[in-house]
């Protein structure tokens, strides 16, 4: 099994989302993660739909999303040609002593501190699933309290948009 | 997938222009009666009505003759302007199911969009299985719903059911209606995704509020789904592949599926199969798109299909599927289905092909697009010298299915064959009866020992498998097609489920005939438990037969239709012939047959196509081939 990211245009009515993940479901199609939100267009969403399957049921996939109505595009973004990124956030215990240490790994991955009491810290980080997972397992020594992770967004690199690439199953 | 929007090339009741492209390309009604044209006014006038009126207002402007309904609460404000509606006429049924599958039976016999109103709530989910019916077989369907108002839902109102969620799953596409004034284009909508592309059913849920609304009305002349673009023209790059294949191919068939009937296909598929000689299987969706008494019609493929249609695709080098999707029911075990063939797919919609079966040739496109450009490029091929020789093909399918007929042995009890009275109700009542099956037994008997010459003669649950489909079906199909003999064929089981509608028409003046096979069982069920569960007959006994409880002749009697019974060979014909002769109100037989008789040949569930047995215990050597 593989991951593939697909960019989904749907139009921004009631029910698309419900939609989407009904068929995910009904069909048997594994969902890795899928992350929604406004675009530049305020009558289209976008949603970046990461599944786990082989190539061929992947066909499925995108055709069977394209007999939704609702649905306007799909683009697979291959993760060398586009840019991947998730955002975690998460909570350790982390006192004065551990503080320092806490904010130099902070630091390499170029995450931030966004909230600090005197026992505990909280970390922004943005990246890649993978960066995101190194960074996990060096903070979590200190003793993780709650940890929260948005699913992936992508766009493609260049100048080129998603409305002017071929959609996939077209 | 086209990026240049289509118009349905079978004829529809969608009023509006569904693009401007459409405006030049009129449906083409070959044989089949299409619906008058769609009223088009040059400028279209604006009336102030409630949401009702609208509804009233947008089902006349889309061409709509019949629905099927029954009122209630949240939807009881369409029924009053839809009493003085002059064009739309209302069938009353006893059962939203009954609505769901008359309107399904019309749409399947006329090729019209089927209508259906419920209220919300348990109106609306009683619609859920002829919904899910015609989402399965592809029938253009509409049902209109009423919905709670709009300040209760979401609050576990009484009568509400999320219809549009439950629903999503087995409609082509739903629509909640928030505003009234969306009315008209909602419905436009709904009867142009319905009919277009590939056909399937569409719900439009109206809140009450919605409805009481005053608004103004304006039926568009212009339907625009950015995301809906469904495919017609085929590749002409695949198509010549495809001719190629068809060319160099020494054993062929054409798989024909549904499709070819919904595309109006018909005539193409004749010349297409008589130009090339190659065998033709017809699936139980398509039993009457070529004619079964044609010579290179091999008869049904599937788990029950004939031998030789079974036999030439699993021994066949290329396989044609026209408007067909490889269901289980005609592949049995995939992995060894047709292992040797080549796979031409052209089908309307392109997550058909390679969804179960890998394509070789993947063509997307309307089944008579498809058919018609194969003709041409197969013709291009013949005249440059290129015509391939059958004869050894046909020499080893005619030995198989001269070895191995349709057949069928008298009970040994005594008793009356049900494969004899469907044979002799196909034999009397002729080429232009419409025939409605439930599901079963019976329905595969009446596949297969009715011979259909023409097409949409022959109609049936298919993939859902809907017991009870059938009188409703068949009361639909009367209403679409008035002129035409329509029988019901039934089983005692599928009948109880849903017979309240002789009550509709008797009533209503719909002189639909229904023969039940009456074998006092669950006669497939009974079948499996003889076959796979050690003759061990759990509930499948319904009494119909030592307790005649009910007694069909009287109960038919009671809903005013006439009852009749035959219960031996002698009495057979005479019995149809009664019914023939029966015009004026609808008549129900109660065939009364032995419970043993099976369906063969048979692919056990499960099972690989090369396991089919002819009879019982008898496996036609495909080994050796």
């Amino acid at each position: 099994m593989t991951r593939h990211t697909l960019s989904v245009l749907v139009e921004n009515k009631p029910g698309v989302l419900a939609r989407v993940s009904s068929l995910f479901s009904r069909r048997q199609f594994n969902i890795h993660s899928l992350a929604v939100g406004p675009t530049e267009n305020p009558e289209v969403s976008r949603m970046t739909i990461v599944v786990a399957v082989d190539e061929l049921p992947l066909e499925q996939v995108t055709k069977q999303l394209n007999k939704l109505v609702n649905v306007l595009k799909i683009v697979e973004l291959v993760s060398t040609a586009s840019v991947h990124r998730e955002l975690l956030l998460i909570k350790l215990r982390a006192d004065s002593s551990v503080r320092a240490q806490v904010v130099t790994i902070v630091d390499m991955f170029r995450a931030h501190v966004v909230d600090v009491t005197p026992d505990s810290m909280t970390i922004e980080a943005a990246g890649t699933s993978d960066k995101l997972e190194a960074l996990v397992r060096m903070l979590e020594p200190f003793g993780v309290r709650e940890l929260v992770q948005s699913g992936m967004v992508a766009l493609g690199r260049g100048a080129k948009s998603i409305t002017t690439e071929r959609s996939r199953g077209d | 997938m086209s990026q240049t929007p289509m118009a349905p090339s079978r004829p529809s009741s969608v009023a509006p222009t569904p693009h401007p492209t459409a405006a030049s390309q009129p449906g083409q009604p070959g044989q089949h009666p299409g619906p008058a044209a769609p009223a088009r006014s040059a400028a279209p006038a604006v009336e102030y009505v409630t949401g009702a009126k609208a509804v009233v207002r947008s089902l006349e402007e889309a061409g709509v003759d019949i629905v099927f309904g029954i009122p209630g609460g949240a939807v009881l404000p369409v029924y009053d302007p839809l009493f003085d509606s002059e064009k739309v006429r209302h069938i009353l049924v006893r059962h939203e199911q009954g609505a769901g599958h008359a309107a399904t039976g019309y749409a399947q016999a006329s090729g019209r969009v089927g209508v259906c109103i419920a209220t919300s709530g348990p109106g609306a989910t009683n619609l859920v299985t002829p919904i899910a019916d015609a989402h399965m077989d592809s029938v253009p369907l509409v049902a209109i719903t009423g919905q709670v108002a709009r300040s209760l839902i979401g609050t576990d109102g009484f009568q509400e059911a999320d219809i549009c969620g439950i629903t999503m799953p087995i409609t082509k596409h739903n629509f909640m209606v928030t505003d009234a004034a969306e009315i008209p284009m909602v419905i436009a909508q709904a009867f142009y995704l319905a009919s277009s592309g590939r056909p399937g059913p569409v719900l439009v849920d109206i809140p009450k509020d919605i409805l009481q609304a005053e608004t103004i009305f304006r039926w568009p002349t212009d339907v625009h789904l950015p995301g809906y673009r469904p495919a017609s023209k085929p590749h002409s790059g695949q198509i010549n592949a495809a001719a190629k294949l068809i060319a160099a191919a020494r054993r062929p068939v054409y798989y024909v599926g549904g499709g070819v009937l919904k595309s109006y296909a018909t005539e193409q598929l004749k010349v297409l199969a008589e130009m090339t000689g190659i065998p033709v299987v017809t699936t139980l969706m398509a039993r009457g798109a070529f004619p079964d008494s044609h010579i290179q019609h091999l008869g049904m493929p599937g788990m029950h299909g004939t031998v030789a249609a079974v036999g030439a695709m699993q021994r066949a080098d290329l396989i044609i599927a026209l408007g067909a999707r490889f269901d289980d029911r005609v592949t049995g075990q995939l992995s060894t289905f047709a292992q040797g063939a080549k796979i031409i797919h052209a089908d309307i919609d392109p997550a058909e092909i390679g969804k179960n079966r890998h394509a070789d040739v993947p063509i997307v496109g309307d089944a008579k697009e498809v058919i018609s450009e194969l003709i041409a490029a197969i013709a291009l091929e013949q005249s440059a010298g290129v015509v391939a020789d059958m004869t050894a093909w046909w020499a080893e399918l005619d030995q198989i299915r001269e070895t191995f007929p349709l057949g069928y042995d008298w009970p040994a009890d005594g008793s009356l064959s049900p494969q004899y009275v469907i044979e002799r109700l196909g034999k009397i009542s002729g080429p232009d009866t419409i025939f409605a099956a439930g599901v079963g037994q019976h329905q595969m008997w009446a596949a297969q020992f009715i011979s259909y010459e023409k097409p949409y003669t022959w109609l049936n649950s298919g993939g859902l498998g809907t017991m009870g489909y059938a009188v409703p079906a068949a009361m639909g199909a009367k209403m679409g097609m008035p002129d035409a003999v329509v029988w019901a064929i039934d089983g005692d089981g599928c009948f109880q489920m849903t017979n309240q509608e002789l009550a509709t028409c008797a009533i209503e003046g719909i002189p639909i005939k229904v023969a039940i096979i009456n074998n006092g069982n669950l006669g497939m069920v009974r079948q499996w438990q003889t076959l796979f569960y050690g003759e061990r007959y759990s509930q499948t006994n319904l009494g119909t037969h030592k307790l005649r409880i009910p007694d069909f002749k009287m109960l038919a009697e009671a809903y005013g239709c006439v009852g009749l019974r035959c219960e031996s060979k002698e009495d057979v014909d005479a019995t149809i012939e009664a019914a023939m002769a029966i015009n004026d109100r609808p008549v129900v037989v109660d065939f009364t047959v032995g419970p043993d008789a099976q369906v063969w040949p048979m692919v056990a569930a499960g099972t690989g196509n090369d396991h089919i047995m002819a009879a019982r215990g008898i496996r036609p050597l495909f080994d050796e081939g």
